[in-house]
């Protein structure tokens, strides 16, 4: 018998994570101190450069869009007792997706596009997550390992089109024609500028909204839908869903498509909301900070958006802080994104049991 | 003479749980003494202070007299101590001589130390009656003769007082009177031996004293020969509890459940249950008695429609259930209904609230919520009712079901069936892990459905729960159904005998 490890539910949600951070952020900072910078300016311009500032905001909260997205894509997946690390193959094929449909169905009327566009985003990551979930339900081959090769296809498999296939012919980039326009999810800023409210410009569009709307239906679907119980008894006991005529492998299957759908949205935000073409490497390895995002979330809609929006500070504040310090460069940055990860996911249990070995000793002291 | 074992006010803490109370027990020298208590009581965190797994908060262990700290196994063996645990601590793919050896090999090459193990065990069987193949790979051993080996571990390790907990769980009766035969010849040659059981009846059968705990308190020592099971179960529940539950007569009504040639091959191609074929009717209760690991298991999860039959059919009210509607969704939809031998792994998920264990096998149920949502505040609703009808403490149905202890999670996951009024229901182990008092509460469930008309087919390993409930009992033995017998006119030994292989035709 271990010591029971029982927290209320803030200190689980909140309180734990928070010191994570602040934990990783204490040692990130020695980093700093190491390469001769001063954590304290340091931490200045990363907090400015992604808060300070309104253009700042709007890039934080373009990266949240993208993070919130794979991190729920992650979730899940992970709810089924999957661990899903496909959704960087799974957004480009949703890339893939959005540029067949914008780019062929333009004889359709514009209104049509935006919604056609996320559905094909969405059809195609589920397609190319349903294949490893396939492959995992019925032949048990372990689904990291085929997502992890399902990326490298994914992502040979997009050289070769773009370059051979989907390029404008008098073009020398790698990259689709342009969408057509009435298929661009509109920018905040335009959309303010709609009801007459100045806000600087950025990347930052309406695709927020719809992460912000599959967080609730995440939700929604996880904890109080029936599939989503069928789901959460796969995912903690196979053995309960057997007993119960759940079938394993079915949840499985629909877990990972739900999955591979999800993680399209992280195309959707970088490709119909502000690329407005298809181009290599849009994914720029989001598809695995989902993985952090989620860790760190523990897996909870409400987790991942606060999961999100840090991960979302720290890469726009990290590229305001590689500029203004040049000492401290991008990889520097990507050094410390690492530091809370392994903080928030892998040493999570540490500070758990700390915490809880103190609240268990209030609670004793007050009995 | 002083004790063989002192231990005096022992206290553990873990967390907010207090496991061990200001403990005292002192144990005689040459003596078995019993140790008796409801699941969480403290008889494991006792033993295993005892035994250097935990270290006390406070209190004083002594050992002959002399005060002495066990921090580690290690500490406890070298006070000649040694413990053969419920769950077997063995090396299946070595051989006996190599798992007596194992952490005692006496130096980097294994020859030397060889000899000796050899030596010992030779010495150790003409004392003690302790006869074993020493070169047989452990794993091919009966488990009778496995324990067998994990009493001769400790004995090498030079013990002198041997802990035993719950030694004849896995044992079939003939198994555990050889097992008791062999520890009273260790009490003529002077070993002390603790005993930690919750059955009674080896209390009664084996024991010079016995203490009993209760919420992690010694709540009595007693002399064996001047108490009694009532009195024992009175002081392990703090009330008085019926330990028989009566029955009136009835004769059963029409064949609900028909098992026909069943077979089943487990997926390594094994052959788990051989061409069962049994009836179970309405209104009665019929008890599959065997040692874990005959069968019984895979017989139920094959009814249950949880795992596909290589031969045989079933048939549910007469009528012949087809093998594409043989799974446990449609089952339920047909009034069989499954109370699991294992609440953790099946029954329930311990990660889950309560009230979402609650509906496990049943969230399709179109009244349990509107279109594909749940709705959660009649599921709690509903479950606090069910709460107080069968009186689960604490009844807080958003409580983690793994937070309620193993009689609370059997009365959440019957109610769940019982209330679901079924014609047939299969009931595995249901008293497994279970206090005296919840015990008293399941059984007295399980012949009011009886009497109510429904088919029971009950398989538990308790032979005492088979005998006490069941109007007709079979027995199974290496996938076998090797007797039948009516509850009345049958007994310990002739049930043994059938679950030992035994059977009627070879008798």
């Amino acid at each position: 018998m271990s010591a029971p490890l029982d927290l209320p539910k803030w200190a689980d949600t909140v309180l734990v994570p928070a010191i994570s951070v602040v934990a990783a952020f204490l040692v990130a900072g020695l980093v700093v101190l190491a390469i001769g910078e001063n954590p304290l300016t340091a931490t200045r311009y990363l907090l400015q450069g992604s808060l300070g500032t309104g253009e700042g905001l709007g890039f934080t909260l373009f990266y949240m869009t993208d993070f919130i997205f794979v991190g729920l894509a992650v979730a899940v997946a992970y709810h089924a007792g999957l661990f899903n690390i496909g959704g960087e193959g799974q957004a480009t094929l949703a890339g893939l997706g959005i540029a067949l449909v914008l780019n062929n169905l333009t004889f359709l009327p514009g209104f049509l596009l935006i919604p056609l566009g996320i559905l094909g985003a969405a059809a195609f990551g589920a397609a190319w997550a349903a294949v490893p979930g396939y492959l995992q339900a019925k032949r048990g081959s372990h689904i990291v390992i085929t997502t992890i090769m399902f990326n490298w296809l994914a992502s040979v498999l997009i050289v070769y089109l773009l370059v051979n296939v989907l390029r404008e012919p008098q073009s020398m980039n790698p990259e689709t024609r342009a969408f057509p326009e009435q298929s661009y999810i509109p920018f905040m800023h335009d959309v303010f500028a709609a009801f007459g409210v100045e806000i600087p410009t950025s990347q930052l569009n309406l695709t927020l909204v719809l992460a912000l709307a599959a967080s609730y239906f995440v939700w929604l679907l996880i904890y109080r839908s029936r599939l989503g119980y069928a789901i959460r008894v796969v995912g903690s006991n196979p053995t309960a869903a057997v007993y119960a005529g759940i079938s394993p492998a079915r949840i499985i299957i629909i877990a990972m498509v739900l999955s591979g759908a999800l993680a399209g949205g992280l195309a959707v935000n970088e490709l119909m909301g502000y690329q407005h073409r298809l181009l290599l490497e849009f994914t720029s390895g989001y598809g695995f900070v989902g993985i952090a995002v989620a860790l760190m979330g523990r897996a909870h809609p409400v987790g991942i958006i606060l999961a999100s929006l840090l991960f979302g500070i720290l890469y726009q504040g990290g590229a305001e802080l590689a500029f203004e310090q040049p000492a401290i460069t991008r990889d520097m940055v990507v050094v410390i994104g690492g530091i809370i990860i392994l903080f928030a996911g892998a040493l999570d249990g540490l500070f758990r049991r700390a915490v809880a070995h103190l609240f268990a000793r209030q609670k004793l002291a007050r009995a | 003479m002083s004790p063989a074992i002192e231990l005096i006010a022992i206290n553990k803490s873990f967390g907010a749980v207090h496991a061990n109370k200001d403990v005292n027990l002192s144990v005689e020298r040459g003596t078995i003494h019993g140790i008796v208590g409801e699941n969480g009581a403290g008889k494991s965190t006792l033993m295993s202070i005892l035994y250097g797994f935990y270290e006390a908060d406070s209190g004083e262990i002594r050992v002959n007299g002399n005060p002495i700290a066990i921090r580690s196994p290690n500490d406890a063996i070298r006070a000649g101590i040694g413990m053969v645990h419920q769950h077997f601590m063995l090396v299946e793919p070595l051989s006996v001589v190599d798992n007596v050896m194992l952490g005692a090999e006496g130096g980097a090459m294994l020859r030397a130390g060889e000899a000796k193990v050899r030596a010992e065990l030779a010495r150790l069987a003409r004392d003690y009656g302790l006869e074993i193949d020493v070169d047989a790979t452990v794993g091919d051993l009966s488990v009778g003769l496995q324990q067998r080996v994990e009493i001769l571990k400790a004995l090498y390790r030079g013990a002198d007082i041997l802990i035993l907990d719950e030694p004849t769980a896995v044992l079939t009766p003939p198994e555990a009177d050889a097992l008791f035969g062999l520890l009273r010849s260790l009490k003529e040659q002077g070993k002390t031996v603790i005993l930690i059981t919750h059955k009674l009846r080896e209390i009664m059968a084996i024991t010079d004293r016995v203490s009993v705990m209760r919420r992690g308190e010694m709540v009595a020592t007693l002399k064996t020969a001047s108490t009694s099971p009532p009195e024992l179960a009175e002081l392990m529940v703090g009330r008085r509890v019926l330990l028989r539950v009566e029955k009136a007569e009835k004769v059963p009504g029409a064949p609900l459940l028909e098992v026909e040639n069943l077979s089943v091959v487990d997926a390594r191609g094994v052959l788990r249950v051989a061409n069962a074929s049994f009836t179970v009717r309405a209104g009665e209760i019929v008890g599959i008695a065997g040692v874990a690991g005959n069968g019984q298991s895979e017989l139920l999860e094959a009814i249950a429609g949880m795992r596909r039959p290589s031969l045989g059919s079933i048939r549910l009210e007469g009528k012949t259930i087809h093998s594409s509607e043989h799974n446990p969704h449609r089952m339920r939809e047909l009034g069989l209904l499954h109370v699991p031998e294992d609440r953790l792994r099946m029954g329930l998920v311990p990660a889950f609230p309560a009230f979402e264990s609650a509906i496990l096998g049943f969230s399709h149920e179109p009244h349990l919520g509107r279109g594909p949502i749940l709705d959660h505040d009649r599921l709690i609703a509903d479950l606090a009712k069910k709460m107080e009808q069968y009186d689960v403490r604490p009844p807080a149905p958003r409580l983690k079901s793994s937070k309620f202890s193993g009689g609370n999670q059997q009365k959440i996951v019957l109610a769940r069936e019982i209330e679901r009024n079924p014609k047939v229901l299969l009931v595995g182990q249901p008293t497994r892990g279970v206090d005296i008092g919840a015990i008293e509460f399941i059984h007295r469930r399980l012949i009011a459905l009886r009497d109510a008309g429904v088919a029971i087919l009950l398989v538990s390993v308790e032979l005492d729960e088979i005998m006490n409930l069941s109007d007709r009992i079979l027995t199974m033995c290496g996938g076998k159904i090797t007797g039948e017998r009516k509850a009345a006119e049958t007994n310990e030994q002739d049930l043994g005998l059938l679950m030992a292989g035994v059977t009627d035709e070879a008798a």
